[in-house]
């Protein structure tokens, strides 16, 4: 049995194969989100299509149609060249130059010709500027408040806790950015109502979108913690603990949170990578230069090479979240093993 | 004929919903086992009162989904001509609040428009002022008296309201006596010798007596039945004579707005269901069950469209909608039609990216069910896959789906005004929250600010969310099997 050459490996080494397998893994995901993205964008609609929508339905010649596929290079056929020899036949179509280079991160450029690659990477700063903050701050105050509904469980502030999430999470997410602008910005005057700065300047454009962000997410996610601590507290060994004579609150914090991490990093780890995109609501109504409001501004510019982009990115850092997940599981849980 | 009736695709399947509902609700009704659980939400005052929320949210949706194009009075050589406007039974309903449009903005209650006019004056003079309402306060000779009048209409709306509320209660209650002893003949004659005569025949002490269990059992119910009929009382007397809500932009009335939206909400949440029921349930069964490449292949489907940010598939989805709609002008015969198959699409490419989810937890259960020895007793007997299928494991996830249905229900009503807030959602020409709110949020830089809108789609919103969370949650703590009833009791 010790002659398994499993055992003689070291744990950083298993943890580079886990890593390693977990990519190849994630490889024909990705294939088969371009695939879709492909299929959606080319030929649900051919591109004569989009060229009609864009130019006007009613009076357009087919040589703006032509001349506009022409300038964005959707004038090649789909798969196959027929017309191109050698490899040409593969690479001079839309799918190799559309598609099949955002497995490099050649995203291409955008209607207005600019190259998606370089928007992408001066916009994350401002995207992270505001998702990082939410996201920790969040975290805290959502864990603290299920923490506190989960000691006072089954009493009058329990109830109220939870009526008031149920509450909160049946409001609009909108509501909240536009109250929050109207009470904070037009009434109390503290913050400017949107725009952004760089550096040390940004931190009063930055606060009121934290805060609202932090504030749309506490109906449900508080809610989602308090279940999970009330299901980790019904077990034997906090019963255990209290038999041991601890304290309700070091049962609380030394063995329900801490046994109750895995579910939390189930739901948490997955989205940190996301935080790059940024939020499509927050940022458009702030008017903060980031990826979200790129985004939108595609969308409502019908810019469909920054949208299929933008999907591809998305899905990257899904598979990214899900990969730091499962690492994250053995680093709080020593009984879950890379296999 | 005067008019036309008019089903368009998404009147079509919320016909098919209700139809499978009523079906469902009659197989209950017929198998004790499966109403059970249903009396554990029966019996949750919250549950009730936010279905009877929810019940008239219902009717309202009902009644605007029933549409018709009238005709026009003048023939064209003997074939009746209908108008290109397609209207439903509501608009016909509330015909004063739909027809009532004013100029432009105007306040809740308002008798004059929110903004200065030149108004000829009765010297020929031209001044600046707030120009009187076409409608709203127009039978009030003097603009002074309108405080005193609306609180009289309010004051007469409300009592009528209450009126009509405790007839129905009462009614209600009556027909709940009757049943109740309809339904639960006496076991032994000799020991509810008298229970056969309806209680109230019995008159006296004994029938109020019943009525008094009725009341006790049911008074939340009641209370927020009689609180409703009062509002809607109010709301009924005042809208006919003022907006109760104000207008909007284009003069509408912002009542008018809110409540057709209900349709397109009510809609958003539920058709969807019909596209990621199947989906979710035919493939998470069937990747369960066989195991093997069909399960590799299926969880290969879903982990790509779930790996993907929904916002963002729902706008890559719906940008390429647009675009085949936009160049099929020829499909749409009127411009209701259009906006409807919008909507349809809509709720096609929700439930696309929706049914995932519950997929995985479908898949996850069967894998659990299948090993299970009943089932394992069938497979050794012989019994066809299929068989077992539908008659061990379909019914033993049901209760996950119908969990999942009823949380879904809220995040789709929110999601659609997030949607046509970013410019995916429904058609701009279709009445929505998304579009109430997307209309108003530009007119926040007014001053003083025009808030009416706004706080009418949010006000709609929130009450038709929290009746569906609270209904949603009596829904998962009756059906949910890990929870333990004994302690829910206690």
């Amino acid at each position: 049995m010790f002659g398994n050459p499993m055992f003689a490996r070291t744990i950083p080494e298993l943890m580079i194969a886990y890593l390693i397998r977990r990519i190849l893994y994630a490889i024909p995901i990705l294939i088969g989100v371009n695939l879709l993205t492909f299929a959606l964008f080319f030929v649900v609609n051919t591109p004569d299509d989009m060229a009609r929508m864009q130019l006007g339905i009613k009076r357009v010649t087919p040589e703006a149609i032509e001349n506009w596929k022409q300038q964005r290079g959707y004038d090649k056929p789909l798969l196959i060249n027929r017309a191109a020899g050698g490899a040409d036949k593969i690479t001079d179509t839309i799918f190799w130059q559309k598609s099949a280079g955002m497995f490099v991160l050649d995203f291409g450029y955008s209607d207005d010709g600019r190259s998606i690659g370089r928007e992408i990477a001066t916009r994350m700063g401002p995207s992270l500027a505001i998702a990082l903050p939410t996201f920790m701050i969040g975290l805290v105050v959502y864990v603290s408040f299920a923490l506190l509904m989960t000691l006072f469980r089954a009493t009058a502030l329990d109830i109220a806790g939870v009526a008031l999430c149920v509450l909160l999470m049946s409001v609009s997410g909108l509501f909240y950015i536009i109250g929050g602008q109207f009470l904070v910005s037009k009434l109390w005057h503290l913050v400017p109502i949107s725009g952004y700065a760089g550096g040390a300047d940004s931190l009063r454009f930055v606060v009121l979108p934290i805060m609202i962000g932090v504030a749309g997410g506490i109906g449900s996610s508080s809610r989602w913690y308090r279940t999970i601590f009330l299901e980790e507290i019904g077990k034997d060994y906090v019963r255990t603990a209290r038999a041991k004579g601890l304290s309700e609150l070091a049962v609380l914090f030394r063995h329900v949170l801490k046994n109750a991490m895995i579910p939390i990093l189930t739901g948490v780890v997955v989205v940190i990578p996301l935080l790059f995109m940024g939020s499509l609501l927050t940022e458009s109504f702030f008017g903060i230069p980031g990826l979200g409001s790129y985004t939108i501004d595609a969308i409502n510019a019908q810019d469909f090479s920054v949208v299929r982009a933008m999907v591809f990115l998305g899905s990257l850092l899904y598979i990214v979240g899900l990969i730091l997940t499962d690492v994250s599981y053995t680093i709080v849980d020593p009984r879950v093993r890379l296999s | 004929m005067n008019f036309m009736p008019v089903i368009l695709w998404s009147d079509a399947l919320v016909f098919l919903l209700l139809a499978a509902g009523i079906a469902c609700a009659w197989y209950v009704r017929r198998h004790e086992h499966l109403l059970l659980p249903w009396r554990r939400v029966a019996q949750s005052a919250t549950a009730m009162v936010s279905l009877l929320v929810l019940s008239l949210f219902l009717v309202v949706g009902l009644l605007d989904t029933l549409h018709f194009r009238a005709a026009l009075p003048e023939k064209n050589g003997g074939v009746t001509v209908y108008t290109p406007e397609v209207l439903s039974v509501f608009d016909k309903l509330v015909e004063p609040l739909r027809m009532h449009t004013e100029k432009t903005y105007s306040a809740p209650l308002a008798t004059t428009l929110y903004t200065k006019e030149s108004i000829t004056g009765v010297q020929g003079n031209v001044v600046r002022d707030y120009p009187r309402l076409r409608y709203g306060g127009a039978h009030l000779a003097d603009v002074q008296q309108r405080d005193s009048d609306v609180l009289w209409r309010a004051l007469v709306g409300a009592a009528s309201g209450l009126m009509v509320g405790l007839l129905i209660v009462g009614i209600t209650s009556l027909l709940w006596m009757q049943n109740l002893d309809g339904n639960n003949p006496p076991q032994s004659p000799l020991v509810r010798g008298d229970a056969r005569t309806p209680p109230l025949t019995r008159g006296g002490w004994e029938g109020l007596a019943h009525l008094k269990k009725y009341i006790d059992s049911n008074s939340a119910l009641i209370i927020a039945a009689l609180i409703l009929a009062t509002l809607i009382g109010m709301l009924a007397n005042l809208a006919a004579f003022y907006h109760v809500l104000g207008t909007d932009k284009v003069g509408q009335d912002v009542l008018y707005l809110s409540l057709k939206s209900i349709r397109t909400g009510l809609i958003i949440g539920t058709v969807t269901t019909l596209v990621t029921l199947p989906l979710a349930l035919l493939l998470g069964i069937a990747a369960g069950y066989l195991r093997g490449w069909v399960d590799d292949v299926i969880q290969y489907i879903y982990t790509v469209l779930s790996s993907i940010p929904s916002v963002l598939l729902i706008a890559a989805a719906v940008l390429m909608m647009q675009v085949t709609i936009e160049t099929h002008p020829e499909w749409f015969d009127t411009s209701a039609s259009r906006a409807d198959l919008r909507l349809v699409f809509l709720c096609l490419i929700l439930g696309m990216t929706s049914w995932t989810g519950l997929c995985r937890l479908l898949r996850g259960e069967t894998l659990k069910l299948r090993e299970l020895e009943y089932i394992q007793a069938a497979q050794a007997f012989g019994v066809s896959s299929l068989r077992i299928l539908t008659r061990h494991i379909v019914p033993n996830v049901m209760h996950i789906i119908l969990i999942a249905l009823v949380m879904d229900f809220s995040a789709l009503v929110l999601a659609e005004a997030v949607l046509s807030y970013v410019g995916v959602g429904v058609d701009p020409s279709m009445i929505s929250f998304g579009t109430m709110i997307n209309g108003a949020r530009l007119e926040m830089g007014r001053e003083p600010m025009v808030w009416w809108a706004l706080a009418a789609a949010f006000g709609f919103m929130l009450a038709l969310v929290l009746a569906a969370n609270l209904f949603a949650d009596a829904v998962r703590d009756a059906f949910d099997p890990r929870l333990n009833r004994t302690e829910a009791v206690a």
